[in-house]
């Protein structure tokens, strides 16, 4: 009896309401938006600017924007870019970034624009935690 | 084309890699904060470590 009343008293107020995946898709599509949906501005705002601020740096340099895949560090290089969500898409769209990489400054922002995927990534996740309540608010 | 050195480059990169970093990895601003340094001066140092081990070698 004791343990049923401790589990509904723990379990009711930290129940996340709503869609429990729009902070992770937004985040993913958008950098930084998951947690403008939570109402954590200044991170989301840090966020946004970084992971923008390395993409860009990474075009601004000349780096590669993965559109297919031949080998297995294609694969994981087209991976990391898909993580960018809406920003890959518009890349490609406008036919941004280079298509092979010719300089040593490009092999580096090819790794830019792929990390900035990369982080994306760990950003909508960290959204989602605040979502879940896995992470505290 | 911008074209930093290979140093500005390291710097950038720090710079954005430990800022979600410092976010994502703990939970109140003052962890977070110092977090993202310890991220930031790891990056940097590790960088110029490696720089220095690998000029050795190449001597």
């Amino acid at each position: 009896m004791a343990a049923t009343q401790n589990t509904s008293a723990t379990a009711s107020p930290k129940a996340p309401q709503g869609f429990v995946y729009l902070p992770l898709i937004a985040g993913w599509l958008v950098p930084g938006a998951g947690h403008f949906l939570l109402r954590k501005w200044g991170r989301g705002v840090l966020l946004t600017l970084s992971i923008l601020g390395m993409f860009i740096l990474g075009l601004a340099m000349q780096g590669k924007v993965y559109s297919d895949a031949h080998d297995i560090l294609d694969i994981l290089g087209y991976a990391g870019d898909l993580g960018s969500g809406l920003l890959y898409i518009v890349s490609r769209v406008l036919g941004l970034g280079a298509v092979q990489v010719q300089t040593t400054v490009a092999d580096w922002g090819t790794r830019f624009i792929v990390v900035a995927g990369l982080l994306n990534i760990i950003a909508a996740v960290d959204a989602h935690n605040l979502k879940t309540g896995r992470k505290p608010l | 084309m911008f074209s930093p050195s290979h140093f500005t480059a390291v710097l950038l990169f720090a710079l954005c890699a430990s800022t979600v970093f410092g976010i994502t990895m703990r939970e109140t601003p003052r962890r977070m904060l110092r977090y993202g340094i310890y991220c930031f001066v790891l990056f940097v140092g590790s960088a110029i470590a490696l720089s220095w081990i690998m000029y050795f070698i190449a001597r």
